[in-house]
């Protein structure tokens, strides 16, 4: 259906910034922004039947934004239905201005055959918003023998992941970029040294060593962020870091980008907000592989995403049971569930601090993922995919369980006050989330 | 006078005031010891729930006698913990002490912070008896009374503790306890059981035993888990014993008044020698003797019974 976004400020850093225009949607494509659309005017181009079927939205100077992309999500269907299926999951990142997720292979079968990917793209043809699944670089991701990436390209895959594990063998590490690059694949690699982990679950610091917490060094990312880097270089093969949570770490991608290796990184928005000093309590909550870091770390992620070291802020939503987060922090699980929450959280607690502003947000948060994943160019311009969310940075609201659309109630933001929600969420042109009277509904 | 939080987890935010009250009421209980009638009705009609997660029999023993000489009724639990249990079970079976109707429950788990859940969850008082490596803060209290009762005061002395720093919540909660109490604290073992950042806790560290023991007054020997060189902590056994074992000839290297004490329980031979440990100077025996005069205070103060039965003033 047709529709008319009125007095919606755009906020677009690679188009229309900050700008009050009206949008017209017609299928799933903008076909005008003006700085001003009548209803009178249209008469003059469109039939009657476009005009009837019209739904006008009042945006009172809301802010528009490109959909976003959230290139780290854990949808745990096939195989863990009980922490989050792909439709709920999908419900999360509508709720949550996204409108393209890619979800990692870690499912039950692993996503290493053409059979998984289906069944996933499947079941995401019935969610609300579009899902890129993300295969595995290993079969069964053991860390052995390469999955079948030539089928996975096949399939649409456009990325490969063991995420939740490290490729621990090098030479296997090796092969799969070399066999990768043929393909046109991106590999990305969950950093990780297995051994300097040990036992570890949080940050080793002050609070590890207080706590009395087994620490997981940052030197355990470091030191695979360091060979993939030189594997990269041997096998010219792009690599894109998950989840980035180390000042060492940032320095090293910023030396190999200066080097001209085809280096991206993600960090999470967990990791720009939280340090390890969160885990004091031990609320299992904020048990999340790479743990919390230090405020060191924390300065110079945030100095790497607003440098373009960083290229881009993924959510790693982790979604997990009730269960699964009850009791001793050092039998938790790993993760926090971040679609539904992630936007406000980065408005709230960097933007409207003047941490990041907007344009560094948005760049990290739509461009720069739809550029690594080889996406179509997403943006607000006449043409262009009608993508959008539609946020109120004013909104006043709480994180509770119950208004996150996830299963996954699993996040140690839990019981703080925002400022900031989205309103409106529209993928291809339709409305799959509306919140504009506080219903907070999703809309198949 | 009582605790004046619901539950005792540790030292970390317990002040130097609470300390000295909490210590000054362990001094009357263990008066009670020199009576022929080691008990008092202090905490008549309370119940105490020893749930012990991890094996333990000393500090288990030392709680259930601390509430016997009070007259609570006291009952123990042991569950054995697999890595693999969740703690929804951790969190039913204190649920269910709780519905027995416990007034205190004194925890001992594996997991650090997994005491302070139960605190947070449960009405009744919560006593930690240790939590991992985190806390140990009874253990802690038995250690700061035994060196008061034998040197007089806590401020201004040099205390070492010799060993496994990293796994030790005796040594975490010895540390918070002595620096509110204004003692210099000292840890001394290879660089690879002293965590990341100890000095920030307020302490000196050392990996040099000899230059760790100039002028110090108490020595505070932990126990070397022999699993820890298994795990490649350190070479070996004969290499620790070498450069942080207690033997006679190291013992001269210090004065005659300086104390030795260990938590327990020991390995003759290697952190420490029979003739240290069984010497003059070790009050190894005490510290025993006053973990049950401590616990007696915390429960008394926890349970809140009526001062009048214990006839202590």
């Amino acid at each position: 259906m047709p529709k008319l976004l009125k007095k919606g400020i755009i906020l677009d850093p690679r188009a229309y910034f900050q700008e009050e225009k009206d949008i017209l949607i017609n299928e799933e494509k903008i076909i005008k922004i003006a700085d001003s659309i009548e209803v009178n005017e249209l008469r003059e181009k469109y039939d009657s039947s476009f005009l009837d079927k019209l739904e006008i939205f009042e945006l009172e100077k809301n802010f528009v934004l490109p959909g976003l992309i959230d290139l780290h999500t854990h949808l745990r269907e096939p195989g863990y239905e009980e922490k989050e299926t792909i439709r709920t999951g999908c419900e999360a990142a509508a709720a949550g201005g996204f409108t393209q997720i890619a979800c990692m292979a870690n499912t039950k079968p692993v996503a290493d055959n053409p059979a998984t990917i289906e069944f996933i793209k499947s079941q995401s043809r019935k969610a609300a918003v579009k899902v890129w699944p993300v295969g595995s670089i290993t079969k069964d991701m053991q860390g052995e023998n390469l999955a079948e990436i030539g089928f996975l390209s096949k399939a649409g895959v456009k990325a490969i992941s063991d995420d939740g594990k490290t490729v621990m063998d090098s030479d296997i590490m090796r092969r799969a970029m070399e066999y990768a690059a043929g393909f046109n694949m991106l590999v990305i690699d969950h950093c990780e040294d297995l051994n300097l982990v040990g036992e570890g679950v949080m940050n080793e610091g002050y609070y590890s060593t207080i706590l009395g917490l087994k620490p997981i060094p940052a030197a355990a990312e470091e030191v695979i962020i360091a060979r993939n880097i030189i594997l990269s270089e041997l096998t010219d093969c792009p690599i894109h870091i998950a989840h980035l949570s180390t000042a060492r770490g940032v320095e090293m991608v910023a030396e190999a980008k200066e080097k001209g290796i085809s280096i991206t990184a993600e960090t999470t928005p967990h990791h720009l907000i939280l340090t390890d000093k969160a885990v004091v309590g031990y609320d299992p909550n904020t048990r999340v592989n790479p743990p919390l870091r230090s405020s060191e770390d924390r300065e110079a992620l945030r100095q790497g995403i607003k440098e373009g070291i960083i290229d881009a802020v993924a959510t790693d939503h982790a979604p997990h049971t009730f269960e699964d987060k009850l009791g001793e922090f050092d039998q938790a699980a790993n993760g926090i569930s971040g679609l539904d929450t992630s936007l406000s959280l980065l408005y709230d607690r960097l933007v409207d601090e003047n941490i990041l502003n907007w344009s560094e947000l948005l760049e990290a948060m739509v461009y720069k993922p739809a550029e690594i994943l080889k996406l179509q160019e997403p943006g607000i311009r006449e043409g262009k995919t009608a993508d959008l969310a539609v946020f109120d940075p004013d909104k006043k609201w709480k994180i509770e369980s119950k208004a996150l659309k996830s299963k996954g109630k699993n996040t140690p933001f839990l019981g703080e006050k925002l400022k900031g929600k989205v309103k409106m969420t529209l993928v291809d042109g339709k409305l799959v989330y509306d919140n504009r009277g506080g219903q907070n509904e999703i809309i198949y | 006078m009582s605790i004046k939080r619901k539950d005792f987890l540790g030292l970390y935010n317990t002040d130097r005031e609470e300390i000295v009250s909490i210590l000054n009421t362990a001094e009357s209980m263990k008066e009670i010891f020199t009576r022929t009638v080691k008990k008092v009705p202090t905490l008549r009609g309370k119940t105490i729930v020893n749930l012990f997660f991890e094996p333990s029999t000393r500090t288990k023993s030392s709680f259930s006698l601390a509430a016997k000489r009070l007259s609570a009724d006291v009952m123990s639990v042991s569950k054995k913990m697999s890595s693999v249990q969740k703690g929804e079970s951790l969190l039913d079976t204190a649920k269910t002490m709780e519905a027995m109707g416990a007034d205190v429950v004194v925890v001992r788990h594996g997991s650090p912070g997994a005491v302070e859940f139960l605190a947070e969850q449960l009405s009744a008082r919560v006593l930690n008896a240790g939590d991992g490596a985190h806390a140990h803060p009874t253990q802690a209290l038995l250690d700061l009374y035994t060196i008061k009762e034998n040197l007089g005061q806590i401020e201004g002395l040099k205390i070492l503790i010799v060993g496994d720093i990293t796994h030790s919540r005796v040594a975490r909660s010895n540390i918070w306890g002595l620096n509110h109490l204004g003692a210099e604290v000292r840890v001394v073992g290879p660089n690879t059981l002293l965590p990341v950042e100890i000095e920030k806790m307020g302490v000196e560290k050392y990996t040099d035993l000899d230059q760790a023991l100039s002028d110090v007054d108490v020595i505070n020997i932990l126990r070397i888990q022999l699993e820890r060189q298994k795990s490649g902590l350190f070479p070996s056994i004969n290499e620790y014993i070498k450069f942080y074992g207690f033997h006679e000839e190291r013992l001269m290297q210090v004065d005659d008044e300086v104390l030795i004490m260990h938590p327990g329980p020991m390995n003759r031979g290697i952190e420490i020698d029979s003739e240290v440990a069984d010497g003059k100077q070790s009050v190894i025996t005490e510290q025993v003797t006053n973990g049950v005069a401590v616990r007696m205070a915390l429960l008394y103060l926890l349970a809140g019974g009526n001062p009048e039965d214990a006839e202590i003033t």
